[in-house]
């Protein structure tokens, strides 16, 4: 109870100091001008005819590759370089609960600028009936989507006080795991080296395998175990690059 | 309250602690001196569990720092050195935030933020953003988040650094207050503030314990300690000199003032009622007898002096 009421103090905090800076608005500007222009450009929402979010969430990934470590890259840096870092702990809060409220604000920051596309989907539904289940499933890929690149940037971002090296560490780190799994990439492996244990491997690590599956409606419980595997393991190597950063 | 043993800390091959032990109980406030880079803030990083020791125990209230970190960090209040804070905030916003992770909650909270405003006078800036604030401002905003859950324990690494004469005045008289019934430790490079808070001093030197008392005893071990102030009025000055030279423990004479009489210090601890007799006996008139009590900065130069020499013979 009193962890909990740790962790969300400390969300609270840090949402709050999004919103206190313009990088908050300017994030979401951005954010929502590229996923509409890639949706109706790229995308081709309208030729395609279809009523459904497939040429709008297709892009995320693509998007929070760059804006994800953009949004996250202060999370640990900005602490260690002012040295609220030293406050924070020495106060009775345990690490995993320090990492874990800035991870959650941060990730509820993403949530809200992904609520803020949700005007899309009344164009969708003017376009002719579209599947819910569907779009929902799609809206949760992406939104897990956030949230895995967001720990991994948490991780970069406590690596240094830097934050270009932190963002440009968590964006190499985000672009492999989509383009382990992405068919183009796949593809051109496969013709060059019909290895296909490899390549299937390699696919089942990364994000676009299962954010795929996700976007096609399906919600198998071992893309949400991933989503969930990739969050844990890099807020675990957070904690454990926060401790060694301590010591020396 | 405090206990730190055999508490040494290695950064990479450098030895920024080496073996340190003392103990702070309720009641005491603990002076930490030493040269820059002795080791002082590393030493207080150990004890409030920033950074974990090398090697050594630290206990706080019972509660290892190691082994049960969140109950001994809940009974201690920290002033980290450069006073940080976080700088989008306002300082009544830092300051409920900072209560709250210490487990204040509605009124309790309120309460807490207001005494701490009021004791560090931070009335005129509740609503500013830290990151707009002056110097002194910060340190007492940092200040106040330290006190805020009224702990046993304080650790308090340079409080008057950047503070106002003013305000360096309260800041002492608060931390003696606190003193009475709080264990406390500071550091500090400011002398006399040792002299008027504090009931114990340690002075580390590249790590090293090298000193343990009372800011009395580190004062006695100053090579003036014990020399007398004689003020004689109305005789040459060659005159004085010549008959003191010969009493008895008088190793030098020195004039320091002829303006009103003569002034001289005797080096060698003579026994102050000898000189008495001394310049009663002659006939003149004492105007002034003192025994000197020995200088801080005299005996902090002497005892970790070796640091300057040692580099200057590399
Ligand atoms: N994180 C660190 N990594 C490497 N060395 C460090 C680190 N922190 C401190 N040191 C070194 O440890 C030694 C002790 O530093 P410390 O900050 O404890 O000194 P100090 O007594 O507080 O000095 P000052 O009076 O200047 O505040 C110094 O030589 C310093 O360079
Ligand atoms: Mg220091």
């Amino acid at each position: 109870m009193r962890s909990c009421r740790n962790t969300w103090t400390l969300t609270k905090r840090e949402l709050a100091s999004y919103f206190a800076s313009p990088v908050a608005y300017v994030f979401i500007i951005i954010f929502l001008l590229l996923s509409g222009s890639f949706t109706f450009m790229l995308g081709q929402f309208f030729p395609r005819g279809e009523s459904s979010l497939a040429p709008f969430l297709m892009w995320h990934p693509w998007l929070y590759l760059f804006l994800v470590p953009a949004a996250g890259m202060r999370l640990w840096a900005e602490e260690r370089r002012s040295g609220t870092f030293e406050l924070l702990f020495t106060m009775p809060i345990s690490p995993t609960q320090a990492i874990l409220g800035k991870f959650l604000a941060g990730w509820l920051f993403l949530g809200i600028a992904l609520l803020l596309t949700t005007p899309i989907v009344g164009t969708v539904e003017y376009l002719g009936a579209p599947d819910w289940g569907v779009m929902r499933c799609g809206y949760l890929g992406s939104f897990l989507t956030a949230g895995t690149f967001l720990a991994i940037t948490s991780m970069t971002s406590a690596m240094t006080r830097n934050q270009v090296i932190s963002f440009i560490v968590s964006v190499v780190i985000c672009l492999l795991l989509i383009l382990a799994g992405w068919p183009p990439i796949t593809n051109l492996i496969l013709e060059w080296a019909p290895w296909n244990w490899l390549v299937e491997a390699a696919s089942g690590f990364s994000v676009m395998t299962h954010f795929d599956n996700l976007q096609r409606g399906l919600i198998d419980v071992r893309d949400l175990l991933y989503f969930a595997s990739v969050m844990v393991f890099a807020l675990f190597g957070t904690g454990v690059i926060l401790k060694s950063r301590r010591s020396a | 309250m405090i206990t730190a043993e055999n508490v040494t800390k290695w950064f990479g091959p450098l030895l920024a602690v080496d073996d340190v032990s003392f103990q702070v109980e309720r009641g005491e406030v603990l002076g930490f001196l030493g040269p820059n880079g002795a080791g002082k803030s590393t030493t207080m990083r150990v004890i409030t569990g920033f950074i974990p020791a090398s090697g050594g125990t630290v206990k706080v209230g019972g509660f290892d720092i190691d082994d049960d970190p969140l109950e001994a960090k809940a009974l201690i209040g920290y002033l980290p050195e450069n006073a940080p804070a976080y700088p989008e905030m306002t300082v009544e916003g830092f300051l409920k935030f900072a209560a709250e992770l210490r487990g204040l909650r509605g009124v309790a909270r309120a309460e807490a933020v207001e005494r701490a405003i009021r004791t560090c006078f931070l009335e005129r800036v509740r609503h500013q953003m830290v990151d707009t604030l002056s110097k002194g401002y910060l340190h007492r905003t940092c200040f106040a988040q330290a006190i805020l859950h009224d702990p046993p324990v304080l650790i308090l690494d340079e409080p008057t650094d950047g503070l106002d004469p003013n305000q360096k005045y309260e800041m002492r008289e608060l931390i003696k207050e606190m003193g009475k019934e709080k264990a406390i430790i500071v550091s500090t490079h400011i002398l006399e503030e040792v002299e008027a808070i504090c009931t114990r001093v340690i002075i580390v030197d590249r790590g090293k314990l090298v000193f343990n008392g009372t800011p009395g005893e580190l004062k006695s071990k100053s090579r003036t300690a014990g020399n007398l102030r004689v003020r004689v009025l109305g005789v040459p000055t060659q005159d004085v000199v010549a008959r003191l030279r010969q009493a008895d423990g008088v190793k030098g004479v020195d004039v320091l003032d002829e303006t009103a009489g003569v002034l001289c210090r005797l080096a060698g601890k003579p026994d102050p009622s000898l000189i008495a007799q001394v310049v009663v006996g002659a006939g003149w008139k004492l105007g002034e007898l003192a025994v000197e009590t020995g200088r801080l900065d005299d005996v902090f130069r002497e005892i970790t002096i070796s640091d300057t020499v040692a580099e200057v013979a590399q």
